[in-house]
């Protein structure tokens, strides 16, 4: 029987298949950050085991809170610290290299097709998007990781989901991904892995893709993963030149993990994007949405950042709808570039200044706002728009409303002090793209 | 491997969730032994008091259906572990608590809903009702001055060298 992408990864890297509900396999990296890995690091120590696997293959970030707010998080900080300088892990990002563990990490070429990766952070899923088997743990699945390099799941069983057709103008993978978990609900994936293919997946770019794979969790899939394909290819060609002899090598080579034409799927869903709009969500939960053209609702802050809707393609698209304009007076515009790249890159095109223009201030690269831990908290019954994943309550802070929504959508709602669909927004220029 | 067995605690309730177990703000915490004072903290139960219960003279829990719902926080078999509780049984756990607990080389057994009504009714307005754990033939013996009976229960080969190992960290280093 055929394969599925998932099946091919993970038939590549067992080690023992002795167990019946359990299967070992073989990492080829470990994440890190400071908020789960400090108590798997305590742990290990008080066992008498702190030791890692294998130094070059965990890559460590402190994002969530950076720089430290208080002693309880400059703490979580400085146990990751210690531990990475402790174990000589060179790809330890902290202040002035640090940013948003799911944009850096791709950034700095450590995914490839074919990997699995843990981490213990729900958004894991988001490397999927090259062809790797990526996802989230608990605390002790990342202490085996970091020790032993491997970890225990069951095998993976697929949901297909096919895009095709043409994304209208002003409609972004953002929109689509909202529209997928609308329809699939918050449980429609759980224990599933999401493969996403078509049309619409081979015109996006990696960037759009990584939006996709982002809130696969969201629709409660362990994973969402997207075939590697040319694309793939060209972003990581920087990293993977000196192993292929051109391009077309590197190709062949991914493409044994493609699936296979009678992979089993556990559930197909096959969708026509052509006439999806821009969307935001409502309420608590990711899955309940409604047309963003629909919503009449007055906002204090608007937010642009996180491993969702970071990287400088969404600083692009916002700073063209920015442009020349000021957000509403009583509305807050907060931009956080996900990574120092992207901080930078859009500093020299230009586009920091057309935020600051407008009104946004623009912070440092964390995570900062998107789990309410710093850098735009919310109060009580304040009402964001943002560009982030998750509208759990409190997420932005007790109290606070959260409607997820596109960065164009963002950026909008920010001129116009309210929730509103952005395609008015977009000048002839930007529709001529 | 952990020790198994002693005095059981009887939580007479379904649907316990790990924020009853270990509240949220609590997850903050690095090490493992503050959790040990807020065991079951805002546990909703007729006439608990955990403020009045030294849960350390326990050794096991037996509850009610879908136990350790909730949240994936694995502070939540944590809280037990510190308090020398390495024993939970239940007539099922939600899963990712189950698979928390047994990666901590703890037991999570579950035995039929029928089972687990009949413990209740023979014991749960007893003191002192102790367990004995064996884990070679997977028997347990529930027992008080008066009364005792032995039950079988089951666990996967995987679980069953989690527990052996002390844990999903212990076996991994031992065997990987
Ligand atoms: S940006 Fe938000 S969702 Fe992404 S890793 Fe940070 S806290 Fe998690």
């Amino acid at each position: 029987m055929g394969k599925t992408i998932a099946q091919k990864i993970f038939d590549a890297h067992i080690i023992d298949d002795t167990y019946e509900n359990a299967k070992i396999i073989k990492l080829d990296a470990v994440f890190a950050h400071e908020i789960t890995t400090p108590p798997a690091i305590k742990d290990l120590e008080t066992k008498g085991l702190d030791k890692v696997f294998d130094p070059n293959k965990i890559k460590v970030v402190i994002d969530h809170v950076t720089p430290s707010k208080d002693t309880r998080s400059a703490i979580q900080a400085k146990i990751l610290r210690d531990w990475a300088r402790r174990h000589k892990i060179k790809d330890f990002f902290d202040i002035g290299k640090n940013g948003v563990c799911h944009a850096l990490f791709p950034e700095q070429g450590f995914v490839r097709p074919g990997y699995t990766i843990i981490m213990g952070d729900s958004h894991t899923c988001t490397h999927g998007a090259f062809g790797a088997f990526a996802f989230g743990v608990g605390t002790t699945a990342l202490e085996v990781g970091i020790l032993k390099g491997v970890v225990a799941t069951s095998y993976p069983k697929s949901i297909k989901i096919v895009l095709k057709g043409q994304l209208e103008n002003g409609v972004y993978a953002k929109d689509v991904i909202l529209h997928i978990i609308h329809e699939l609900t918050v449980n429609g994936a759980t224990n599933r892995v999401i493969e996403f293919s078509g049309e619409v997946i081979d015109n996006f770019s990696m960037e759009e893709r990584m939006t996709l794979t982002n809130m696969a969790i969201e629709a409660g899939a362990t994973s969402g993963i997207c075939a590697p394909d040319m694309k793939t290819v060209e972003y990581l060609w920087k990293y993977i030149k000196n192993d292929f002899n051109d391009k077309a090598d590197a190709l062949k080579e991914y493409s044994r993990w493609l699936p296979d034409a009678d992979a089993k799927y556990e559930k197909e869903f096959e969708f026509d994007v052509s006439d999806w709009e821009p969307l935001i969500t409502i309420k608590y939960s990711p899955d309940q949405s409604i047309l963003a053209k629909d919503a009449d609702i007055k906002i204090d802050q608007a937010y642009l950042g996180s491993c969702t809707n970071g990287r400088i393609s969404d600083l692009r698209i916002a700073a063209g709808i920015l442009k020349g304009q000021k957000i509403a007076d009583h509305v807050r515009g907060i931009l956080s570039p996900a990574t120092p790249t992207v901080f930078k890159t859009a500093l020299k095109e230009g586009l920091l200044e057309i935020f600051m223009d407008s009104g946004f201030v623009v912070t440092n690269p964390t995570c900062g706002a998107c789990l309410g831990m710093s850098n735009g908290v919310l109060a009580p019954g304040e009402v964001a728009v943002s560009s982030t994943n998750r509208n759990f309550k409190g997420r932005m802070g007790k109290g606070g409303m959260v409607h997820l929504a596109s960065p164009a959508t963002v950026v909008a709602s920010a001129i116009a002090g309210k929730i509103v669909d952005p395609r008015k927004y977009i000048s002839s220029q930007e529709e001529g793209k | 491997m952990k020790k198994f067995g002693g005095k059981v605690l009887f939580l007479d309730r379904a649907n316990i969730n790990t924020d009853e177990i270990i509240p949220a703000k609590y997850l903050t915490e690095i090490d493992k032994e503050p959790l040990k004072q807020h065991l079951l903290e805002d546990l909703d139960l007729n006439n608990f008091d955990p403020t009045s219960i030294n849960f350390e003279q326990y050794g096991a829990v037996v509850s009610r259906a879908n136990f350790g719902c909730g949240s994936s926080r694995e502070m939540a078999p944590w809280a037990f572990e510190v308090n020398g509780i390495n024993v939970l049984i239940a007539s099922n756990f939600a899963r990712i608590f189950r698979e928390n607990t047994f990666n901590c080389g703890m037991l999570a057994i579950e035995l039929s809903e029928d089972t687990i009504d009949k413990i209740f009714q023979d014991f749960a307005d007893k003191d002192d009702v102790l367990l004995d754990i064996n884990l070679n033939d997977m028997t347990m013996k529930f027992s008080t001055t008066d009364l005792n009976y032995e039950l079988e229960f089951s666990l996967t080969k995987f679980q069953h060298d989690l527990v052996k190992h002390g844990g999903w960290v212990k076996l991994a280093a031992d065997k990987y």
